[in-house]
């Protein structure tokens, strides 16, 4: 029998007795001590953990308490959410050896839904980044080909569930960093509504654009994935409000009579011709199956992402002010107070979190708040009324996800706006609020996978989804990262 | 146009004790980042007002009362502490003498 890889064939498997829990996190622990020497994905692996939880879930089960879809499903959580009792670090040496006292809300609600966490995902640092080559401690790499980044900021998320070592995960996006590893690992990946998932015990980078989502191998898996960490938390006075409606309400519904806007949010950036070509393809195929396809404009995109990278680094000097080395974290020696804080801040964060709290700083400073970020604001407002106009004729909008498929290791790293270019297409549905999602929809003449982005409306997770699952099924393309059980995945590196 | 930083300025409000090296290398890539997002600016954005929060926030308050569950202890709140003294956070001397 080939090993259950889907959240609902594994719960199939669950219930009629052919699999236990036990069973499904042996196989997934096994996997991952055959693929970790390649890739790298997690930073902490909590063997132990998960066959406790699977043995109580085993038992749960044989006494007739179903705790639903998610029940013994082995999933993986970024490291940027606190685990309580489990080593959380950010991907950064400031953290390294940090054992929260608390629970992240999301990660509670995943397990109270039944599902084992196995470990902790390697991520850029304090989520900064759009490769995981910024984790303080070594990059992952990508399972369809190993000389290949996965993405980032949440790349040890996508990763494990590309390489089967979980068969879900939650990652973060704050600019696109769950769509874009979805996008170069051949994932379903979805940045919800902000708001819809709380960000109690989210380590926090750009507060007013974090969100997490979830990674799966199918859009209803990420649906599945998604209803279970959402709803109102009274532990984060950002979380959404009202009752929150189901992601998967409208799965199966096809395509039928939804309008559907192609936006163009190069804003300069080359796109590779594979990302293009597969991009139509997968259009063309949405009307073919009854969408009504039309071109709209988003007259602010093009400042999109100058707007974010004032407003997301202007946040994040803010609030990476509390590592200062007197309550947890790395210390530094010093003669004074400043000393020691000024020392462990330089020592304990990456080049690139320097970068951005620099950069932050400087957008923030006296003479230059109201040309920079000031500016950067307006131009968020502007951007979403455009979205506002957009969706007032149209249910999604529609682009690729990435300018390009995954990219080799090494070779952005000198440039940071290179580097940043990366989420050119992503960052607008942070700034606007809004979900989007990225599902998988081919591969490049290099076998790498090419995303496809549908964004909806705040709280149009359901449309976005309805979307989504049918064009994973028109594009009848079924990811799955090429393991051989000698040579590991292709690239080497074993 | 070149945006001039005073990069050494900037790492002081962000308490970051950096390298003369290092300072340059960052200033450099600064400026760069600064001059494509100085793009913002060519957008006539006069008439809207500036969005801080994708939400409309409005302040939510809740009964002033604790909640034991929440509460933890002080060995708790201490353990992750690099230096601890008497049940406090230790520091160095944080002004100078004489």
């Amino acid at each position: 029998m080939t090993a259950p890889d889907t959240i609902a064939s594994a719960g199939r498997a669950l219930r009629d007795g052919s699999l236990t829990a036990s069973g499904l996190a042996e196989r997934v622990l096994s996997r991952t001590h055959m693929a970790e020497a390649q890739i790298h994905a997690y930073l902490t692996l909590d063997s132990e953990g998960v066959r406790t939880a699977a043995a109580a879930a085993d038992e749960e089960l044989a006494q007739g308490r179903d705790r639903g879809p998610l029940h013994g499903i082995p999933i993986a959580v970024k490291d940027n959410m606190c685990t309580a009792g489990l080593e959380t670090t950010a991907g950064s040496k400031m953290l390294a050896g940090y054992v929260p006292p608390y629970e992240a809300t999301a990660v509670r609600r995943l397990r109270e839904a039944g599902a084992l966490v196995t470990g902790k995902t390697n991520l850029d640092e304090f989520a900064m980044g759009s490769s995981t080559e910024n984790s303080a401690f070594g990059p992952t790499r990508n399972p369809w080909s190993t000389d290949r980044v996965p993405g980032g900021s949440s790349g040890g998320s996508a990763a494990a569930v590309a390489a089967g070592m979980a068969l879900g995960a939650l990652g973060s996006d704050t600019g696109g960093s769950i769509r874009q590893p979805a996008a170069l690992c051949g994932l379903v990946g979805v940045k919800p509504t902000y708001g819809r998932v709380s960000r109690y015990g989210l380590i926090a980078f750009a507060s007013s654009l974090d969100q997490i989502g979830p990674f799966a191998r199918t859009v209803s898996d990420a649906a599945c994935l998604l209803d279970a960490v959402s709803g109102r938390d009274p532990l984060d006075a950002t979380s959404y409000p009202e009752e929150t409606p189901s992601a998967a309400a409208r799965l199966g519904r096809g395509l039928e009579g939804l309008r559907v806007g192609m936006v163009d949010m190069r804003g300069g950036a080359g796109v590779d011709p594979a990302v293009s070509e597969a991009f139509t393809r997968a259009a063309q195929a949405m009307e073919g199956a009854g969408a009504q396809l039309s071109e709209v404009e988003l007259p602010s995109v093009d400042a999109a992402l100058s707007a974010y990278y004032l407003i997301a680094p202007a946040e994040c000097s803010a609030n990476l002010a509390r590592f200062d080395g007197v309550r947890y974290g790395l210390r530094a020696e010093g003669r004074n107070t400043a000393e020691m804080m000024s020392r462990t801040r330089a020592e304990g964060f990456g080049p690139e979190v320097i970068r951005r709290i620099l950069l932050g700083t400087f957008a923030l400073s006296a003479g230059y708040h109201d040309a920079f970020y000031g500016q950067a604001q307006r131009v968020r407002t502007l951007l979403r009324r455009d979205f506002d106009r957009a969706y007032q004729r149209c249910d999604v909008l529609i682009s690729p996800t990435s300018p390009t498929s995954a990219f080799p290791i090494g070779s952005r790293t000198a440039d940071p706006m290179t580097m940043y270019m990366s989420d050119v297409m992503t960052v607008a549905s942070n700034l606007a609020g809004h979900p989007a999602v990225n599902v998988p929809v081919g591969l490049d003449p290099d076998g790498l996978p090419i995303g496809f982005q549908i964004m909806a409306p705040a709280m149009g997770e359901a449309v976005m989804l309805q979307a989504a699952e049918a064009v994973e099924a028109q594009a009848g393309f079924r990811p799955a990262a090429p393991f051989h059980p000698e040579r590991g995945f292709p690239g080497g590196g074993l | 146009m070149p945006i001039d930083i005073d990069i050494a300025h900037v790492a002081r409000l962000a308490r970051l004790s950096l390298t003369e090296k290092e300072l340059e290398n960052y200033g450099r890539q600064c400026a760069d980042i600064l001059q494509h997002a100085a793009r913002v600016s060519a957008v006539d954005a006069s008439g809207a007002e500036p969005t801080a929060h994708p939400m409309a926030l409005r302040n939510v308050l809740r009964e002033d009362e604790t909640a034991p569950e929440r509460i933890l202890d002080r060995e708790t709140v201490l353990s992750q502490a690099p230096a601890v003294e008497n049940g406090l956070f230790r520091v160095p001397p944080a002004l100078e003498e004489g």
